[in-house]
């Protein structure tokens, strides 16, 4: 463990220290209540068997309230976040999160229901979630929708495991996914989880599926086909139909991976272009906060063939005399079950629904809209000055939501890679875009501005992304060593990856 | 090992991986070309001993921080030894790819493989 | 129409003017027609923050939560007092609104975060790997039966019926697609069938999944139960109860290989069942098998302490289809509340909450074991929840009252009925620190009487959540 080195001011190295290190024995913060009147403080070996108790207690730190707000306030601010600045990174869709959402959320009939309690007490919440099914299903063009999967990969892996259910009802038992060489790593890694084959297939030089080469990878043997429209290179696949004919005439189903959704909301319906399955992330198209790395919400939209299949319990709306009551429906004899535990991330569906209120269908649209303009205006900023001429467009048409260069000239003519152009960034009080993905381009950076970010951050970002040029033409030095302005600069990940060390020593 | 070289003594495999052979056994690894792009490799496990390795199949793993490189048996045979010192110091096969960063070595199954392999000329050409 | 958006008439001119087109539905040309979308979204129209909030705060007024009635809920997830730190520091914009952290030099206080959790993790649960987190308790499970099957390169998948049955049924559900198949192993007196474990390992076996304290709330035998499993080359997985390791053994020091659980006790919300996270902690030879995120210390440029996102070979983003996982979330947010709360509890507090829940409990077990037409289900010890059979049908006790003030709630205890049809006439009781003497004694009431006084302990709260005079009763 490296001390504080000369340079670092002692807050700065205080900042580095755990809440471990700066645990003092015998301080504490919580006082729990009194045991109450009645109760006897019988030893726990009376209660429990000695046998299966622990011996010392777990080191956990020993620290006042003050010194944990403090400790925990200072980390904060190693952050950089969405809050604070432009945040154009691709795929992620950053957009503002709204505190009403917050506020609503927070609400004790929301926070603090239990998942067990009977229907008829959460008829509120199981309303809210119908609503929200309902609002999910018009976006996305399909007529059911099942919350539970807690992320995009979980909803992938539901997709998956519906394909096959599906596929099992009517005796079949096909083994191949296929995915675009343009995929998130999620796509495969969900499909070797579901006991599928995956099978890539090639991209053409729009940008879109190589449809020939597709046309030679589709059999009676391939499942379903994987794909995100817009794509990873923010490219509107226009063939999708053609696509989806050659997969459905095989027998195969469409799913559709949701990143992208933020590109098309009220322009173009999954559904409509044939997708039987589709996962939405809510944590992205639908504003709830990233968290620095969850939660999230990847709820499911599916065709009527899919429907018998779907996760349980699912939110169903009951209208009796007159009565509406919403109930959760266990009784679905062909689904596939459960992926994780109660009803899933219900706050998140707090959040998303209220951003769903506050926009409704317009603002949905116009969401989308602003969000395709941005990026088609920051794509053409950036193919001038030096930016056209050192990180050129991958695919040279108008974008959807987002759009890939290549740092491959600026690497080998001005000796700095995209990795060193990222770094550069954080200086100028920018994250930098998504770097080295799609893998298909060489030094890419995907860029995503979202449709909340103001015209004059995106010219700040151009003006940035100019200057690092000028200045790398004169001394590529400068980005090489960047960053030079955060809290720390570049970390030691090979040392750390060789000597893993993951926890405080005990 | 900063510069790029290709012994005259080794047997070159297409996915850039080599064979020292020596009788009716051999010692494989990656070559300078191969660790090079992976960047610093962070991780290294070897076969089993006893188990086999199979010409043009994937018998390995090297890892770098932020990549997964197959490692392909040139030729064919059962594994007899393993580079253990490559747990602690996977950084050989960067400083070291053709003596200390050596990977495993094998009993030959047929040693006739061997002639399908590229010498060093031909190897160092494909790199072209 | 709230769009949250800034662009104005002329901005939008001179943003199309730059680009070079003439309005935004040129940009929308590479759709084709056919699969436009040519009608607005059957949606209702936007809505101003205030009407949205009155009408989601409408819709939370309808649900009985937690503060309006007292909840002896578990099942999983518990009503523990979540202390205001936690919501000061996870609603902090620096917390709240970064992406992972993939630029470790703007993340280090995200990423020091996750390094403290494992630690916290790692030395409650007596396993030294932990990772940053998973997305929740039942879905971990899944984790552990791809990381056994890969390990052991076996199949088979044996389960305690002690498991949470939500547990129980994610496995199934994700064996589907792991090729495992799953044996489940039943219950003697409210504990795992030792005889029945041991006839179920075989050498096909690639994991055996035991919970502690199991569903019904009963503290197993884990070093006991684990013998059989070591015996055949097995992994052991334990589902705990990461709020009973105050004072249980933990399962690093009764031979697990995973320890795997539901976080929500730690600093999270009840939220109806999410977001919280999941835990996942392990023995170092796995280290390079985890699922998830995993944060490690190192030094920067010029020597200073540093943390990064560490073994991301493990990952989908780099090793795609034969990724350990497909999981790319680590509920960041929701571990963070959990370690600011164990923060919170320290050393000590953890232990004295342990005991406090124990001690809590064996009064409440006492005293309604002792009721009228009612007796426990097992006599196994527990820490904070306990399973009770009743003589009346369990569909006839819960309903309070006659309904002459709108729907009658609900006694807030969770029936066993759905999920374990042999004890349908018994239900499991919750006793966190949130739950008094006073309302123990209530719980203790309606179960012997029934409706009368009823709304006692029922409040009503206004829409920033202040208890208001009066109650739905």
């Amino acid at each position: 463990m490296s001390g504080p080195t000369l340079t670092e001011t002692p807050q700065q190295a205080d900042r580095a220290r755990t809440i471990y290190e700066k645990s003092v024995p015998g301080r504490r913060a919580a006082q729990l209540p009194p045991l109450g009147e009645g109760i006897e403080e019988t030893p726990i070996e009376e209660l429990i068997p000695a046998n299966l108790l622990r011996e010392k207690p777990a080191e956990l730190p020993e620290t006042s309230e003050p010194e944990i707000i403090r400790h925990y306030n200072r980390l904060s601010r190693r952050n950089f976040d969405l809050d604070t600045g432009f945040y154009p990174l691709g795929s992620c869709t950053m957009k503002y999160n709204p505190r009403l959402n917050e506020r609503v959320a927070a609400l004790p009939g929301h926070s603090k229901l239990h998942p067990a309690t009977d229907p008829a007490d959460a008829q509120g919440a199981l309303q809210l979630m119908y609503l929200l099914q309902e609002s999910l299903a018009e976006i996305t063009g399909l007529p059911t929708v099942s919350l539970q999967p807690s992320a995009g990969s979980q909803g992938e892996l539901a997709g998956l495991l519906l394909t096959r259910a599906y596929h099992a009802d009517q005796g079949r038992n096909p083994t191949k996914v296929l995915t675009p060489d343009t995929a998130h790593g999620t796509n495969p890694a969900s499909v070797t989880m579901a006991g599928y084959e995956v099978v890539k297939v090639a991209t053409n030089e729009e940008g879109g599926v190589d449809v020939d080469d597709l046309r030679s990878k589709v059999d009676e043997d391939v499942a379903c086909l994987m794909l995100t429209n817009p794509n990873t290179l923010g490219v509107f696949d226009e063939n999708i139909t053609e696509i989806a004919g050659l997969v459905h005439e095989a027998g195969g189903l469409l799913y559709y991976d949701g990143a992208n959704l933020n590109a098309i909301m009220g322009q173009a319906r999954p559904g409509d272009m044939g997708f039987d399955i589709v996962h939405v992330n809510l944590h992205k198209s639908f504003s709830q906060p990233h968290g620095g790395g969850g939660p999230g919400a990847g709820p499911i939209a599916v065709s009527g063939r899919v429907e018998p299949f779907i996760p349980r319990p699912q939110v169903i709306r009951e209208e009796a005399d007159g009565e509406v009551f919403y109930d959760l429906d266990y009784d679905r004899p062909k689904s596939i079950g459960r992926l994780r535990g109660f009803q899933g991330n219900f706050g998140v569906f707090v959040r998303s629904l209220a951003y769903i209120l506050s926009l409704g269908g317009d603002g949905l649209a116009e969401a989308s809209r602003l969000a395709v303009l941005n990026a088609n205006y920051l794509k053409t900023r950036l193919s001038e000055g030096r930016a056209g001429k050192y990180l050129p467009v991958a695919f040279e048409r108008h974008c959807m939501h987002e759009f890939v260069l290549s740092g491959a000239p600026m690497k080998k003519e001005l000796g700095i890679k995209t990795l060193d152009l990222a770094k550069r960034l954080l200086d100028f009080g920018f994250h930098p875009p998504t770097v080295y993905f799609p893998l298909l381009v060489d030094e890419a950076l995907m860029v995503e501005p979202v449709e909340t970010e103001a015209k004059e951050h995106l010219d700040a970002f151009a003006d940035a992304i100019e200057q690092i040029l000028e200045e790398a033409e004169s001394d590529p030095e400068i980005a090489r060593n960047a960053p030079y302005t955060t809290p720390v600069r570049r970390l030691d990940e090979v040392g750390a990856t060789r000597n893993p060390r993951i926890r405080q020593p005990q | 090992m900063a510069e790029a070289s290709y012994p005259e003594d080794l047997k070159y495999h297409p996915e850039h991986d080599w064979a020292r052979i020596d009788g009716g056994e051999a010692t494989l690894g990656i070559t300078w070309y191969a660790q090079d792009s992976l960047g610093e490799v962070v991780f290294f496990e070897g076969p089993e001993i006893g188990s086999e390795v199979t010409k043009d199949q994937p018998y390995a793993e090297v890892e770098s921080v932020k990549a997964v490189s197959d490692v392909v048996a040139p030729v064919s045979g059962e594994v007899i030894a393993v580079n253990d010192s490559l747990s602690d110091a996977p950084e050989a096969i960067n400083a070291d790819p053709y003596e200390t960063g050596w990977l495993i070595k094998i009993r030959l199954s047929d040693p006739s493989e061997a002639d399908s392999l590229m010498d060093a000329a031909a190897y160092a050409a494909s790199l072209e | 129409m709230a769009g949250y958006t800034p662009a104005t008439d002329p901005e939008r001119a001179e943003m199309l003017a730059r680009i070079g087109v003439d309005s935004i539905d040129d940009l929308f040309e590479q759709i084709p027609a056919d699969i436009r979308l040519d009608r607005p979204l059957d949606l209702e129209d936007g809505m101003s923050e205030s009407e949205v909030y009155r009408l989601l705060a409408g819709f939370a007024d309808t649900n009985l939560d937690a503060e309006r009635i007292p909840s002896f809920l578990g099942a999983g997830m518990y009503d523990h007092y979540v202390p205001a730190i936690v919501d000061a520091i996870v609603s902090r914009s620096e917390f709240l609104t970064p992406y992972t952290p993939y630029q470790p030099e703007v993340s280090q206080g995200g990423l020091q975060v996750m390094f403290e959790f494992q630690t916290a993790m790692s030395e409650i649960t007596g396993l030294p790997v932990s990772n940053a987190g998973l997305y929740e308790g039942p879905s971990a499970a899944a984790s552990a039966a791809y990381l056994a099957m890969g390990q052991t390169r076996r199949t088979g998948l044996v389960v305690s019926r002690g498991l949470h049955p939500h547990s129980r049924e994610t496995l199934a559900t994700h064996a589907v697609g792991f090729g495992a198949t799953l044996v489940e192993v039943g219950m003697e007196g409210g504990l795992t069938s030792g005889e029945e474990l041991e006839a179920a390992v075989t050498e096909e076996t690639a994991a055996v999944f035991l919970q502690n304290p199991n569903f019904l709330g009963a503290v197993e035998d884990i070093s006991a139960l684990g013998e059989a499993v070591r015996a055949k080359g097995a992994l052991l997985v334990v589902q705990v109860d990461p709020m009973t390791l105050g004072i249980l053994r933990p399962p690093g020091e009764c031979g697990a290989d995973i320890a795997y659980g539901e976080g929500q006790p730690l600093g999270n919300r009840l939220d109806f069942g999410g977001p919280s996270f999941g835990f996942f902690c392990a023995k170092e030879e796995y280290i390079r098998k985890m699922p998830g995120r995993i944060a490690g210390e190192t030094t920067d440029a010029d020597g200073r302490r540093g943390f990064v996102l560490t073994l991301q070979t493990r990952e989908q983003h780099i090793r795609r289809e034969k990724a350990t996982s497909n999981i790319c979330t680590a509920q960041a947010l929701n571990a963070l509340a959990g370690m600011v709360h164990l923060a919170w509890l320290g050393k000590q507090g953890f232990v004295e909450l342990g005991e406090l829940m124990a001690r809590r409990t064996a009064h409440a077990r006492r005293l309604i074991g002792g009721l009228d037409g009612y007796e426990l289900l097992h006599d196994a010890p527990v820490v904070r929840e306990f399973a009770v059979r009743s003589e009346r049908p369990v569909e006839e006790i819960l309903p309070l009252g006659d309904e002459a003030h709108g729907p009658a709630p609900r006694l807030p205890v969770y029936p066993l009925g759905r999920d374990y049809p042999e004890y349908e006439d018994s239900f499991l009781v919750a006793v966190t620190e949130n739950r008094s003497v006073d309302e123990i004694g209530w719980l203790a009431h309606m179960l012997e009487h029934g409706q009368a006084g009823w709304g006692e302990h029922i409040h009503d709260h206004d829409h920033e959540g202040n208890p208001v005079a009066g109650g739905v009763a």
